[in-house]
């Protein structure tokens, strides 16, 4: 089990070493001078020059992906010079904002979807069943971003009921209130894979041995159900949660901007218009980092629980 | 050539036929699976002729019409330029179709000669193929397209390159394990015994195996690719204006929502058509295929 972990997690490392050092020479291999776009064209060759220096960019690229790494592993993320603020600073004040929607959007996908899921399994190939199966294709189907505009439209502009834009005036109900058409947005894909994953993983627990055993014994039905057939069932979906964070975190760039939200999506989106390259990079290795890791807890939760996984490649 | 070598092909490909019939023949008797293929021909009909159903010069703007709602006269009202919208729609759904079509099928075939060269190549080969598919694949697609976009400018072409990067490991990885699992099969073993040579094992007995499987993976992929295409549009990180795209549509279309629902709801609801169409497709193909392929049973 240990070596199993230590292999795991030296893995998603050299993931992140090289997609991050994919990043980084792409970035350089560009035409164009980062220097000059920083200062504009008019700028002095002596402080094009100093700049230059002060930034690193006269050593080989190998070097400067190195220095990064060095520094990325002692937790700095560089300098914004646009801002003139580090890059810490900035990724860290709009993360909080995009966890909340994705929390909250995966939330309210579990409270639904799991259930739904359930339903469906106890009543298999019953009308209930074929609803719940159209209804979770169907919104696994359909595009996050387009969630989010017909839900501006409907609820915001025709309705009126809910806020379209922003994140409130910084009280906590007008916070609530102008997280729930996102987080609705990002969560309604969700409520069809949960349903879909619950339902099959049930289906293949029903025909357990354990299961059988228990109905046998007498068992009332929902014991059976909730403490026999769910316990085992919604495992799974665990897994799903923790590779999905990079679909969350993708579904959180559109809602983000559809909404005009705060948050790490509208930042990479902004860097990436303004060219903004050290905030790109950092916001962008953070997102992907949260990803790396939940993968990797995901993967090593279902080799505590499942001990079959730990041998096989 | 013989007559009898032809007479066997003329059998060949009628029997080919008569399996392509009996796929759709199962694929329509299931409610989706008709209600998808309806969808996709829908689509496929529409996007073909788009030039010859289209009612306007799509890129032709009246201002004076601006924000029309439908009408005879323009079926899905104006955008804010009073370009018609019924038009524009037809025209960016040859767009989503085209770049799905070709970056898939680039990926697909990139995807299989790197899976077979995986599979049959020497293990440190597998092993650093194996490492580039995981690093691509540990970007969350959109902040890679993101990260992409910023360094090759918008474009269709760089929408493609993205679709491309992200979808080879996935195909990759499946040709790989297949490969792998038919590698020491007793048939490839007898072939190799009979002295067949690397690329007639490769050509006349692997590719068949591996092909359909591929193929259905492709095809729900399509949604996938029309997304990110009019997702990208959406955040003028694609199509450029004025050329029409769904994505394009959307994005003009947000901007003006409090002016008139109508270009939202117009440019929407096709992206909702055919991802639900070429889904419910690729599930009934799945089920009548290969059952073995659900992801989540």
């Amino acid at each position: 089990m240990l070596f199993y972990f230590i292999k795991r997690v030296c893995l998603g490392i050299l993931t992140i070493t090289v997609a991050v050092s994919v990043l980084y020479t792409m970035i350089h291999l560009v035409p164009g001078d980062p220097v000059k776009t920083i200062l504009g064209p008019r700028a002095s060759p002596e402080i094009q020059a100093q700049i230059r220096e002060k930034m690193g960019l006269n050593d080989p690229l190998p070097v400067q992906i190195v220095r990064f790494l060095g520094n990325v592993a002692q937790g700095d993320l560089g300098q914004d010079v646009f801002k003139r603020k580090s890059v810490n600073t900035i990724v860290f004040e709009q993360l909080p904002h995009t966890i909340y929607l994705v929390l909250s959007g995966i939330g309210w996908a579990i409270l639904i979807g799991i259930p739904l899921g359930c339903f469906a399994a106890v009543f298999q190939n019953s009308l209930i069943d074929r609803i719940v199966g159209i209804l979770s294709v169907s919104c696994i189907a359909i595009p996050t971003f387009l969630v989010a505009i017909y839900s501006v439209l409907l609820f915001a502009v025709t309705l009126k009921w809910l806020p379209a834009i922003g994140a409130g005036d910084g009280s906590l109900l007008s916070y609530i209130r102008h997280l729930v058409l996102p987080a609705f947005a990002v969560g309604l894909g969700w409520v069809g894979y949960l349903a879909r994953l619950v339902r099959a993983s049930m289906l293949e627990v029903m025909g357990e041995a354990h299961v059988r055993t228990a109905r046998a014994f007498g068992l009332k039905e929902q014991t059976v159900v909730f403490k026999y057939i769910l316990r085992l069932a919604i495992l799974p979906t665990i897994t799903l949660i923790g590779m999905g964070i990079g679909i969350l975190l993708s579904s959180a760039v559109f809602t983000e901007i559809v909404f005009a939200r705060p948050g790490i999506g509208r930042l990479i989106y902004e860097a990436v218009t303004s060219r903004n390259y050290p905030v790109v990079m950092g916001s962008v290795l953070v997102t992907t980092v949260l990803f790396v890791v939940s993968t990797t807890f995901a993967d090593l939760i279902n080799a505590i629980v499942d001990p079959r996984l730990r041998t096989k490649d | 050539m013989s007559n009898l070598v032809i007479l066997q092909k003329i059998q060949r490909i009628s029997g080919a036929w008569h399996g392509l019939f009996r796929t759709v023949q199962r694929v329509a008797h299931e409610p989706l699976g008709a209600l998808g293929l309806f969808l996709v021909v829908f689509v496929l009909i529409s996007a073909i002729g788009a030039d010859w159903w289209s009612t306007h010069e799509p890129n032709q703007i009246n201002v004076r019409a601006a924000f029309a709602s439908p009408s005879l006269e323009h079926f899905l009202g104006t955008d804010q330029l009073g370009r018609d919208i019924f038009s524009r729609v037809l025209v960016g759904g040859q767009i989503a179709l085209k770049v799905s079509l070709i970056s898939i099928g680039v990926a697909l075939l990139i995807g299989l000669t790197l899976g077979l060269i995986a599979g049959f190549g020497p293990r440190w080969v597998d092993n650093i193929l194996m490492l580039l598919f995981d690093s691509v694949r540990s970007f969350p697609t959109v902040m890679f397209a993101l990260a992409v976009v910023t360094l090759f400018g918008p474009s269709l072409t760089t929408i493609m390159i993205i679709v491309i990067v992200t979808q080879i490991p996935i195909y990759g990885r499946m040709v790989r394990s297949q490969t792998l699992a038919l590698k020491n099969s007793e048939f490839i073993l007898t072939e190799r015994a009979i002295g067949a040579g690397f690329f007639r094992i490769i050509f006349v007995h692997m590719l068949p195996n591996v092909i359909g499987p591929l193929l259905i993976l492709a095809s729900m992929d399509i949604p996938f690719v029309i997304t990110i295409e009019a997702g990208l549009s959406f955040l003028g990180m694609g199509v450029r204006p004025p050329t029409p795209s769904w994505g394009t549509i959307l994005n003009d279309g947000y901007s003006y929502i409090y002016n008139s629902p109508w270009p939202v709801i117009a440019g929407g609801i096709p992206v909702i058509l055919t991802t639900l169409g070429f889904t419910f497709l690729g599930e009934s193909l799945r089920d009548v295929f290969d059952p073995k392929l659900r992801k989540d049973a």
